[in-house]
């Protein structure tokens, strides 16, 4: 009994070792193929003989990474910051009175999250060239904030009606706080673990977004990663080496970070889906 | 304090916690003003005047646009692109979600085991959630390209000969169903995870105890007590593969012709290529429709197969 164990043990172990290694195949792809030399025709399975660490910086140069990372950046943040304090004002009320008026609000919220973002977006274009908000990095940050309130607020509400004890606000409103002051001083710095998984909900997909980026962000001093990159692979169709390099510089940050804050992100992110 | 001293305390408190609160109750529709606001501008505007660009002619650019009726709409219906977008879009859907939810279930129930390195396996294969599905389609458009991907390569070694996999328009669908799958199986990998180690061992035990096979016990204890983590993992990659955009873009921006074409991938195309906003507004509606159906069948239907634990 004990041997068939251990040996059902070493055979399921063998199995994700190789499971494992099946899913790492695109990066090793990636990461070789960044490597090689322009012209450099072996087999996209073979170690690059000479590593050519240049690539990178060439790719670097010519895709214009370092205004992307910046244009990500600056969205991403901005973005992520309105979310959360919209996001968390807004869902109180929606949590706490259950006016008729508050119902209706929440469902439209909710309703929201069906409508696939690009269905809005044919009039949504013409909008923003008349208001002209074009190329700018404050409609990708709008259209994001826009995109993400509906699953912010429901993650909000859901953990405010079941996690935070409504005699805090009580005593506080007693003492004579306003609203905003029970709500800020109350109620926001225990909304702590929400506000981590809307941050790592919001940060990975307005970070990784294209969508939008393609359609709002057309100008390179605006561009965002995605965006440079698919301009990009445009030019390179011969130069795939180069592609790989940027797109592997294109995804390090994130990358990065979810290795360091793995346990944060698997937990935000699966918690968001639940939910959503 | 006695129970009873308690009990009388916190119903004064009550009482004048209500009445200040009755001083005080509004709806408080100020402090989500500003989300209303955000959202009504960017998404329920557009989304309204969405479905009246779908009843006019407009170009998209011109400032004038002519009232046309149901005409987008009959177009629509006897476009034969209309019914390829829509069967590709239900592949990426209905295959997306058949995938990634038979293989995310073995992958849990294989991490569920105690065996070594699950930990890393299990980093391994969520990793791929946080990349850009662009770049997704291009790591992978690197592995099945034509010229120099790594899929020939392979095939070469082996002495095959070498397809064009992403230009062949009965495969390339169901490329992009494995992309999206190889992507997202690790959301569906831990959703189930999460429901696995939900379930009490007292209930293997009792199974055990009866005698019931690893199968059985699969079928009438597991499967039925995991239906919640399906219904969610269900609705979800239906939705996702339903609005699949940025991986089909990187591996064959739609083509060959229309072969692999999404209906958000359509909808750009029509919108920005061909100046043809109206009936690219009048596909959105489409568009809006069935993933409003779909996913509201799925959530239906699975939920109602959900059991009480």
């Amino acid at each position: 009994m004990k041997n068939r164990e251990k040996r059902s043990r070493i055979l399921l172990t063998g199995l994700a070792l190789f499971i494992t290694l099946l899913h790492l195949v695109p990066f090793y792809i990636l990461i070789t193929t960044a490597l090689k030399a322009t012209g450099d025709f072996s087999s996209k399975w073979a170690f690059p003989t000479k590593m050519e660490f240049a690539n990178f910086s060439q790719a670097w140069e010519q895709a214009q990474l370092g205004t992307a990372f910046v244009n990500t950046t600056l969205i991403t943040a901005g973005a992520a910051m309105l979310l959360i304090f919209f996001g968390a004002m807004a869902a109180y009320p929606l949590a706490r009175m259950q006016t008729k008026l508050n119902k209706v609000v929440y469902f439209i919220f909710i309703a929201i999250m069906i409508i696939p973002p690009l269905t809005a977006l044919v009039p949504l274009y013409k909008m923003v060239v008349d208001i002209g908000l074009m190329n700018t990095r404050t409609v990708a940050v709008l259209n994001n904030l826009a995109a993400f309130l509906p699953l912010t607020i429901f993650l909000y509400a859901g953990f405010i009606r079941s996690t935070i004890p409504k005699e805090l606000e009580e005593a506080a409103k007693i003492d004579g706080a306003s609203t905003l002051v029970t709500f800020f001083r109350v109620v926001f710095p225990l909304l702590k673990p929400v506000t981590a998984t809307v941050l790592i909900i919001s940060c990975v997909f307005i970070w990784n977004d294209y969508q939008f980026s393609i359609f709002f962000l057309q100008d390179k001093s605006v561009q965002t990663l995605t965006v440079a990159l698919a301009g990009f692979f445009g030019q390179n169709q011969n130069n795939l080496n180069l592609v790989a390099s940027a797109a592997l510089m294109s995804m390090a940050p994130m990358t990065i970070l979810f290795l360091f804050l793995q346990k944060y992100f698997v937990a935000g992110l699966s918690s968001g889906s639940v939910k959503g | 304090m006695s129970e009873l001293a308690k009990e009388t305390h916190r119903s004064v408190a009550d009482k004048e916690v209500r009445s200040v609160k009755n001083k005080r109750t509004k709806s408080l529709w100020w402090m989500y003003l500003p989300a209303l606001i955000v959202v009504s501008i960017f998404i329920i505007y557009p989304f309204l005047n969405g479905i009246r660009v779908s009843f006019t002619d407009w170009n998209g650019f011109s400032q004038t646009k002519n009232w046309v009726g149901f005409q987008q709409y009959s177009r629509m219906f006897s476009d034969p692109d209309t019914w390829l977008v829509v069967k590709n879009t239900l592949i990426y859907g209905i295959g997306s979600t058949i995938f990634q939810n038979i293989l995310g279930l073995l992958y849990a129930l294989l991490l569920n085991q105690s065996i070594k390195m699950k930990a890393l396996t299990r980093t391994i294969i969520y990793l791929p959630v946080i990349i850009s599905p662009l770049v997704m389609g291009y790591i992978w458009y690197f592995f099945f390209s034509f010229q120099g991907g790594a899929l020939n390569d392979l095939l070469v070694f082996f002495g095959m000969d070498k397809i064009n996999a992403l230009g062949n328009p009965d495969l390339n669908t169901w490329l992009i169903v494995f992309v999206n799958t190889y992507q997202f199986v690790g959301i569906a990998m831990i959703i189930y995870l999460a429901g696995l180690q939900g379930i009490s061992k007292d209930f293997y035990e009792a199974a055990d105890i009866d005698g019931a096979s690893a199968f059985q016990q699969f079928k009438n204890i597991t499967l039925p007590l995991l239906m919640p983590a399906i219904t969610i993992n269900m609705v979800l990659n239906i939705i996702g593969g339903l609005k699949l955009f940025d991986v089909i873009i990187a591996l064959t921006g739609g083509g060959p012709g229309n072969a692999s074409q999404s209906m958000s991938t359509f909808m750009y195309d029509l919108y920005f290529s061909r100046q043809d906003a109206g009936y690219a507004a009048t596909q959105g509606v489409l568009m809006a429709f069935i993933i409003l159906i779909l996913s509201l069948l799925a959530l239906v239907y699975f939920k109602r197969k959900e059991v009480d634990a």
